[in-house]
C-alpha cells in the first residue's frame, strides 16, 4: 500500500475513533447510522459491483434481520445474541430460495424480481400481527456482553463500527482468496467461469446469500441500536437508496460501502433540513432530489467516489511472489501411449436449418499435438465448443479419458481436467495477469469461503502465487504479473489465456486460435512452449489458421469443411492432399 | 366459494387483466427496442388516470406541469449536443419535437381545464398531454446511457420512478380520485350481471392490441420497430437510427399508458402511487411471456388480473403480497424453460478500467 | 475515376487494446479493392470502423466528405452499405421483411419499392421462392444471399463485404463471387474483406494485406497474387 494511502486510513481510523469526543450525540446518531448502512450496502457492493447481480430489495433483507431479532428479543424476551443467529438464519434461508429461484435467469430478471419480492415482504411486515402490523416492535433490548451494555449512543457508536470494521476486513480478505476471485470473475460472462470449473449459478447463489446476511447483519445493528422497528425504513425505496449508497461510493470497492453510505446519508440529512422550507412535502421531494442524483450519477459517473480518489492515488506496487512449495500436480489418469485421451463420435450439431458439425469423427491420442483446420465458418468452434461442454451436440458421443462427456456441463469436462483458451478472448481486464492465472488454480486448490475469510488460507495461496507466476514466466509474461490483464496487447492477452490453461495443469488443452492477432516473435515463443508442452507429454487440439504454424508443430491434422471432416492425418499428407487444397487455399477460379 | 363468486371474481380478473395486458405490452415494447425495463411505465398509467380526474374535476392536472418541465430539460440536452456536434442545422427540427410538440397539448390542457368538459374532450386531452411524457423521459434518461447495459438501464429506471412518484405526490396530493365510468350500463347473463365498463376495458384492450400488431406488420416504422428488437447491429445496417425508434416506441407505448390509464381510472380508486403498482403487476405478466413475446404477455397479464382478483378475495390485505410472491414459481418455471439462461450480458464497466 | 474512399491513418482499439493501428488506403470508383490477411488481423474490425460501428481515430473521407461526425446510419443514407461476416438478418422476420427494411433510408411508396424488390429477386431467384420464409430458417448461401440481397436495396454505391464466401459450398462460392463482379457493372465499388485469398485476388483490381493492425503489402491485385511474400505471410509456407 503507499504511503499515502496508508496515511489517509490512518487518519480516517483516527477521525472515527476520536469523533464521540468532538461532536455531539445528533452528529455521532448520524454515524450510527452511516454504519448501519454501510454494513447493508457492503453486501451489495459484493453483490452489485463485485459479482455484478443487482438487487432492490436489499432493505427488504435488512428488515428481515431486524425483524427476526425484534420479533425474538421483543416478544419472546430472548438474548440479542440468539437474535443475532437467528437474523442471520433468516436472511441467509430467505436468499438462498429467493436466489435459487432468479439466479439461473439472465441478468435483468433477479433485480426486477427484487423490485416485486422488496414490495411483497414490505406489505407482509405492515400485515403480519405477530411483528405489529404498521405499529412496529417495541421495547428491544439494547446488546450487552456481560456487564458492558451497548446502550448509550456513544457505545453503540463503537459497537457498530467495530463490527462494520470487523466486517469489512473479513470482505477484503474473502475477495483476495481463491473463492473471491472467482467471485470477481462472475462479472463479465460465465462461459469463463464455467470453464475454470467453477460453479458460476453456486458461486452466484454464494454471494447473494453473502450480502443478505451482511443485510441481515445490518438489521439486527439497526434494530438494538434504534430498539424499535416498524416496516417504513424497509421498503424498495430504501432498497433503492442502498444502491445508490453503493454505486456513490464505487462499485466493486469496499471502502465505498462507507463512503457512499456517508455522502448519502449526509445529503438526505441537509435535504430534510433545507426542503420544509419550501414545501410540505418534504418526503416526496427528497425523493425526486434521490432520483435526479441517481440519473445523473449513473450518466455521468458510473465509477463512483472512490474510483475517483483512487486514480488522484499512486497505484499500489503489486505484492512481490514469495517462493512457496509447489502446489500438488494434479492427479492425470494415466491413458497408454495409444489409446484416445477424446474420442468424438457421430458428432452432429444444428442451428435451426444449419448444420455446423456433421457426423463428424475422431480421435486424440495421448501425448499428441492434433491440429483442427478449415476455413472460417467450417465448423471449428462449434466441434471445440461440443467438445468442451459449451454446447450439447444433437447426436453422437464424446468421451474423455473413456468417460463419456456428451451430456456433462463445462465445469464438470473442466473439473475431469481439461482446459482451453477462446477464440475471442477471455479474461477479467479489471484484475492483474498473476490474478487472472490464479484463476485457472481454481480446481487445484481447495480453500472455501470462511478459510479465505479469516486468512487460514495463507499457505495455499503462496503456492498458488508462486505457481501461477511461474506459468506466466513460461509464456514470457512473468515481468508483467502485476499490471492489470485489460492493459496487454492483444497477442500477449492470448498468452495469458494460455498459461491461465497451463494452471489448471490439464490432461489435455484445447487452443483456439492462439497465434491469431500474435506478432512473430510471439509466434515463436508460443510454438516453442508448445512443442516443450508436448514433450513434456500434454495432449493439446490446437485450431489454427496459420499453417505455418500449425505444419511445424502438430503431429497430425484432422481438416473439417461445411461441418464434415474432410481428411485426417499427418501434416505432410495433409499438405498434399488436393481436396484441402481445393477447400481450405481457396482454389475457386 | 360457490361457482357465481368464482365467476364473478374471473370476469372481475379479466377486466384488470385487460388492462395488464395494455400496459404490458408497452413495457415488452420498449425493453425489446431499447432494452430499457422502463419501470416508471405504471407510473405514466397514474399520470393518466389522475389527469382525467383533475379535468373531470375542473382542476389543472400536474402533468402540465411535468411534462413542461420535461419538454424544457430534453430541449435543451438536445439543443446542447446538437450544437457540441456541430449540427446547428438540426436544432429547428429538434426544437419542434421537444419543445412545440410537447408544449402545445400542455398549453391546450392549462386553457382547458378552466372550463366544463365533455368526457371525450377530457379523455381526448388526457391522451395527447400523457403522450409526450415517455419519449421526453427517454430522451433525458435513457438516451445518453444508450450503450449502457441492461442493468444500468434498470437502475435508471427506477430512479426515474422515483422521481416521478414524488413529483406525482406534489402535483396530484395524497387524496385517491376515481374518474367517471364512460358508461353506466350494465347487462345480465344468468346469474352473472357484466357491467358495460368491463366491456369497454376488453374491447378497448383487445382492439389496441390488435392496432399495434397491424403497426408491427404492414407499416415500414412497424418493421423496422421488429428490426432493432431482432437485431440491433443489423437494423443500423440498413440505416436504422436507434434514437429513432427508441423514441418511437416510448411514443406507442405511452399511448398505450394513456389509455390504460383511463380505463382503469373508474374502476378503482387511485393514488399517487398506485401506477407503479399496475406497472409492476404488468411486468408480472410481461415476465410470464418472458419479456419477449407479445402474446405470451398478453395472456400472462390477464392470468395476473385474475390471480389478484382471487388473492384480494382470500385476504385483501395481503393481496400484494400474494400477487407478487407468485412471481417466485413463475421465474423458478422460467428458468427451467428458458434456454437462453445467462449468457455474456454483463458487461464490464468501462469505467473501471483506470482503477 | 474519381477517389471514392480514402481511410487515413485510422486506429481502432478495444479498451486499451489495440486492433487497427495506422491503416491507410484508397480507392476509386468503380474499383474492386481486397483486404487479405490471417485471422485476427482486424479486417472486420476496419470495416466496422469504416462504417461508424466502433469509434476510431484518423480519418475516413467517402466522396469528398468526411465520415467522422456521421454515424452508421447516414453513411447508410450516404451509400456506404456493410454485409458483415456475421450477416446481421433479422432472423425472426420474413425474407420479404428483411429486403424491404434494406430500402428503409430511401422509402418513398409501395410501388417503387415492389419495383426495386423485383430487382432483387431477379438476381437472386432462390429468395423469391423463399419470400414468405423466415430469415432464420435459411440455409447458409441463401443467408449470405439475403444479406447482399438486402444490401443492395438500399442501392449502395460503396458495397462493403466481410467474408462473403464464409462457410459456403465452393458451387455456391462461385455463384456470389461472379454476383460481385457483376455489381461492377451497376456502378457499385466494392471493397473485400477474404480468406480466401486466390478468390479475392482474381476478382479484385487492387489488393492490400493487412497483418496485426497494419497493412504490410499493397499493389495490384494481379501482381500481389504471384508475390512470394504474400504467398508466405499469409497463405502460411509453399502450398504445393
Amino acid at each position: 500500500m503507499p504511503a499515502i494511502t496508508r496515511l489517509l486510513f490512518a487518519l480516517a481510523i483516527a477521525f472515527l475513533a476520536a469523533a464521540p469526543f468532538l461532536f455531539g450525540s445528533f452528529t455521532i446518531t448520524l454515524l450510527n447510522y452511516i454504519a448501519i448502512y454501510a454494513m447493508a450496502t457492503l453486501g451489495l457492493v459484493l453483490l452489485t459491483g463485485v459479482g455484478g447481480l443487482t438487487s432492490f430489495g436489499q432493505a427488504a433483507f435488512v428488515g428481515i434481520g431486524a425483524y427476526a431479532t425484534a420479533w425474538y428479543t421483543a416478544t419472546q424476551g430472548g438474548s440479542p445474541w440468539i437474535g443475532l443467529i437467528l437474523s442471520l438464519a433468516m436472511t441467509a434461508i430467505v436468499a438462498t430460495v429467493l436466489g435459487a429461484a432468479t439466479l439461473r435467469l439472465s441478468g435483468h430478471f433477479l433485480p426486477l424480481s427484487t423490485i416485486a419480492w422488496g414490495i411483497a415482504i414490505f406489505f407482509l411486515f405492515g400485515n403480519l400481527d405477530m411483528l405489529g402490523r404498521y405499529s412496529g416492535l417495541s421495547g428491544i433490548p439494547a446488546i450487552r456482553i456481560g456487564q458492558l451494555s451497548f446502550e448509550g449512543t456513544t457505545a453503540a457508536y463503537y459497537f457498530c463500527w467495530i463490527v462494520l470494521g470487523l466486517a469489512m476486513l473479513l470482505c477484503h480478505n474473502l475477495l483476495d482468496s481463491r473463492q473471491g476471485r472467482a467471485i470477481r470473475a462472475l462479472r463479465g460472462g460465465t462461459a469463463l467461469v464455467e470453464s475454470l470449473a467453477i460453479n458460476a449459478f453456486r458461486m452466484r447463489l454464494a454471494v447473494f446469500v453473502l450480502g443478505g446476511v451482511l443485510a441481515g447483519l445490518s438489521g439486527w445493528l439497526y434494530a438494538h441500536v434504534q430498539r424499535y422497528v416498524g416496516p417504513a425504513p424497509f421498503d424498495v425505496r430504501a432498497g433503492i437508496e442502498l444502491l445508490l449508497m453503493a454505486l456513490v461510493g464505487g462499485a466493486g470497492q469496499i471502502v465505498g460501502a462507507v463512503i457512499g453510505s456517508a455522502i448519502v446519508t449526509l445529503i438526505k440529512n441537509i435535504l430534510q433540513d433545507v426542503l420544509p422550507a419550501f414545501t410540505r412535502y418534504s418526503a416526496q421531494l427528497e425523493v425526486v432530489v434521490f432520483g435526479v442524483l441517481f440519473i445523473v450519477l449513473l450518466q455521468k459517473a458510473r465509477g463512483g467516489v472512490v474510483l475517483m480518489i483512487k486514480r488522484l492515488l499512486p497505484r499500489p506496487k503489486p505484492r512481490p511472489v514469495v517462493d512457496a512449495p509447489a502446489l500438488p500436480p494434479r492427479a492425470h489418469q494415466q491413458t497408454a501411449a495409444q489409446n484416445p485421451v477424446l474420442s468424438v463420435r457421430n458428432a452432429v450439431k444444428r442451428f435451426g436449418a444449419l448444420i455446423a458439425v456433421n457426423d463428424v469423427s475422431f480421435e486424440v491420442r495421448s501425448g499428441e499435438v492434433l491440429g483442427l483446420i478449415g476455413p472460417n465458418g467450417a465448423g471449428k468452434s462449434t466441434l471445440l465448443n461440443l467438445i468442451t461442454g459449451v454446447l450439447k451436440p444433437n447426436s453422437g458421443t464424446i468421451r474423455f479419458q473413456g468417460t463419456d462427456i456428451t451430456t456433462l456441463p463445462s465445469r464438470r469436462i473442466a473439473a475431469a481436467g481439461m482446459a482451453r483458451t477462446f477464440q475471442h478472448v477471455k479474461l477479467r481486464p479489471n484484475m492483474t495477469c498473476i490474478d487472472n492465472v490464479m484463476l485457472g488454480l481454481y480446481p487445484r486448490t481447495g480453500a472455501g469461503f470462511l478459510t479465505g475469510a479469516l486468512r487460514l488460507d495463507r499457505k495455499e495461496e503462496a503456492s498458488a502465487r508462486h505457481e501461477a507466476l511461474r506459468q506466466l514466466q513460461r509464456v514470457g509474461l512473468g515481468g508483467k504479473y502485476g499490471d492489470l490483464a485489460g492493459n496487454l496487447a492483444l497477442g500477449q492477452q492470448r498468452l495469458l489465456e494460455v498459461a491461465r490453461a497451463l494452471a489448471a495443469d490439464p490432461t489435455l488443452m484445447i487452443l483456439d486460435e492462439p497465434a491469431a492477432g500474435l506478432r512473430r516473435l510471439e509466434k515463436q515463443t508460443l510454438s516453442d512452449l508448445l512443442r516443450g508442452l508436448r514433450a513434456e507429454g500434454m495432449t493439446i487440439v490446437l485450431v489454427e489458421h496459420d499453417m505455418e504454424f500449425v505444419m511445424n508443430l502438430v503431429d497430425r491434422i484432422v481438416v473439417v469443411d461445411f461441418g464434415a471432416k474432410l481428411a485426417e492425418g499427418e501434416p505432410a499428407l495433409i499438405r498434399a492432399d488436393a481436396r484441402v487444397q481445393e477447400a481450405y487455399l481457396g482454389g475457386v477460379a | 366459494m360457490t361457482w357465481e363468486i368464482a365467476l364473478l371474481l374471473v370476469q372481475d380478473g379479466i377486466s384488470t387483466g385487460a388492462i395488464y395486458v395494455l400496459v404490458a405490452l408497452g413495457i415488452v415494447l420498449i425493453f425489446l427496442v431499447t432494452r430499457v425495463i422502463f419501470v416508471p411505465f405504471g407510473d405514466v398509467v397514474g399520470y393518466a388516470a389522475l389527469t382525467l380526474a383533475a379535468l373531470q374535476l375542473g382542476q389543472m392536472p400536474g402533468t402540465v406541469w411535468l411534462v413542461l418541465t420535461l419538454a424544457a430539460i430534453a430541449t435543451v440536452m438536445e439543443v446542447v449536443s446538437l450544437a457540441r456536434q456541430g449540427d446547428a442545422h438540426r436544432i429547428p427540427r429538434a426544437l419542434l419535437f421537444y419543445a412545440v410538440l410537447p408544449i402545445l397539448p400542455a398549453a391546450v390542457v392549462y386553457f382547458a381545464s378552466m372550463h366544463a368538459l365533455p368526457m371525450w374532450l377530457a379523455t381526448l386531452l388526457t391522451v395527447a398531454v400523457v403522450l409526450p411524457i415517455s419519449p421526453l423521459l427517454y430522451r433525458i434518461a435513457f438516451r445518453p446511457l444508450a450503450d449502457a447495459s441492461v442493468l444500468v438501464l434498470l437502475i435508471v429506471a427506477v430512479a426515474v420512478h422515483f422521481a416521478m412518484s414524488g413529483l406525482a405526490l406534489l402535483y396530484f396530493g395524497p387524496e385517491g380520485f376515481r374518474t367517471e365510468p364512460m358508461t353506466r350500463a350494465f347487462f345480465d347473463l344468468g346469474a352473472l350481471t357484466i357491467s358495460g365498463q368491463s366491456i369497454l376495458i376488453v374491447v378497448s384492450s383487445a382492439l389496441f392490441s390488435f392496432l399495434l400488431y397491424l403497426v408491427f406488420e404492414r407499416t415500414l416504422i412497424g418493421k423496422a420497430l421488429r428490426a432493432t428488437a431482432v437485431n440491433r447491429v443489423g437494423a443500423r445496417l440498413v440505416g436504422i437510427l436507434p434514437s429513432t425508434t427508441g423514441a418511437t416506441a416510448f411514443l406507442i407505448a405511452s399511448l398505450l399508458a394513456a389509455i390504460s390509464g383511463i380505463l382503469i381510472g373508474p374502476i378503482a380508486t387511485l393514488y399517487y402511487d398506485s401506477g407503479f403498482l399496475i406497472g409492476l403487476k404488468a411486468f408480472v405478466g410481461a415476465i410470464i411471456g418472458g419479456l419477449v413475446s407479445y402474446p405470451a404477455t398478453a395472456v400472462g397479464a390477464i392470468l395476473v388480473g385474475i390471480f389478484e382478483s382471487f388473492a384480494s378475495f382470500w385476504d385483501s390485505a395481503l393481496k400484494e403480497v400474494i400477487v407478487f410472491s407468485s412471481l417466485i414459481p413463475i421465474l423458478v418455471w422460467q428458468s427451467f424453460t428458458s434456454h437462453t439462461g445467462v449468457e455474456e450480458e454483463i458487461e464490464e464497466d468501462e469505467s473501471e478500467g483506470q482503477a | 475515376m474519381s477517389t471514392l474512399l480514402a481511410v487515413e491513418d485510422l486506429h481502432v482499439a478495444y479498451g486499451k487494446v489495440e486492433a487497427v493501428s495506422g491503416v491507410s488506403l484508397e480507392m476509386q470508383t468503380g474499383q474492386i479493392v481486397t483486404v487479405i490477411g490471417p485471422n485476427g488481423a482486424g479486417k472486420t474490425t476496419m470495416l466496422a470502423a469504416i462504417m461508424g460501428l466502433l469509434p476510431s481515430t484518423g480519418t475516413v473521407r467517402y466522396d469528398g466528405a468526411d465520415m467522422r461526425r456521421f454515424g452508421t446510419e447516414e453513411r447508410v443514407r450516404r451509400g456506404i452499405c456493410l454485409v458483415p461476416e456475421s450477416r446481421e438478418l433479422f432472423t425472426e422476420m420474413t425474407v420479404a421483411d428483411n429486403l424491404i427494411l434494406g430500402a428503409y433510408t430511401h422509402w418513398t411508396n409501395r410501388k417503387s419499392l415492389d419495383a426495386e424488390l423485383d430487382q432483387v429477386y431477379a438476381r437472386f431467384p432462390r429468395l423469391a421462392e423463399r419470400r414468405t420464409q423466415l430469415a432464420g430458417t435459411l440455409s447458409g448461401g441463401e443467408r449470405q444471399m439475403l444479406a447482399l440481397g438486402r444490401a443492395l436495396m438500399a442501392k449502395p454505391r460503396l458495397l462493403l463485404l466481410d467474408e462473403p464466401s464464409l462457410g459456403l459450398a465452393p458451387l455456391i462460392v462461385r455463384e456470389i463471387f461472379r454476383i460481385v463482379m457483376s455489381l461492377r457493372e451497376l456502378g457499385v465499388s466494392i471493397l473485400l474483406v477474404e480468406q480466401n485469398a486466390r478468390a479475392a485476388l482474381e476478382t479484385a483490381d487492387y489488393g492490400y494485406v493487412l497483418e496485426t493492425g497494419s497493412i504490410v503489402h499493397s499493389g495490384p491485385a494481379s501482381g500481389l497474387i504471384h508475390d512470394p511474400k504474400v504467398i508466405a505471410s499469409y497463405l502460411g509456407g509453399k502450398v504445393e
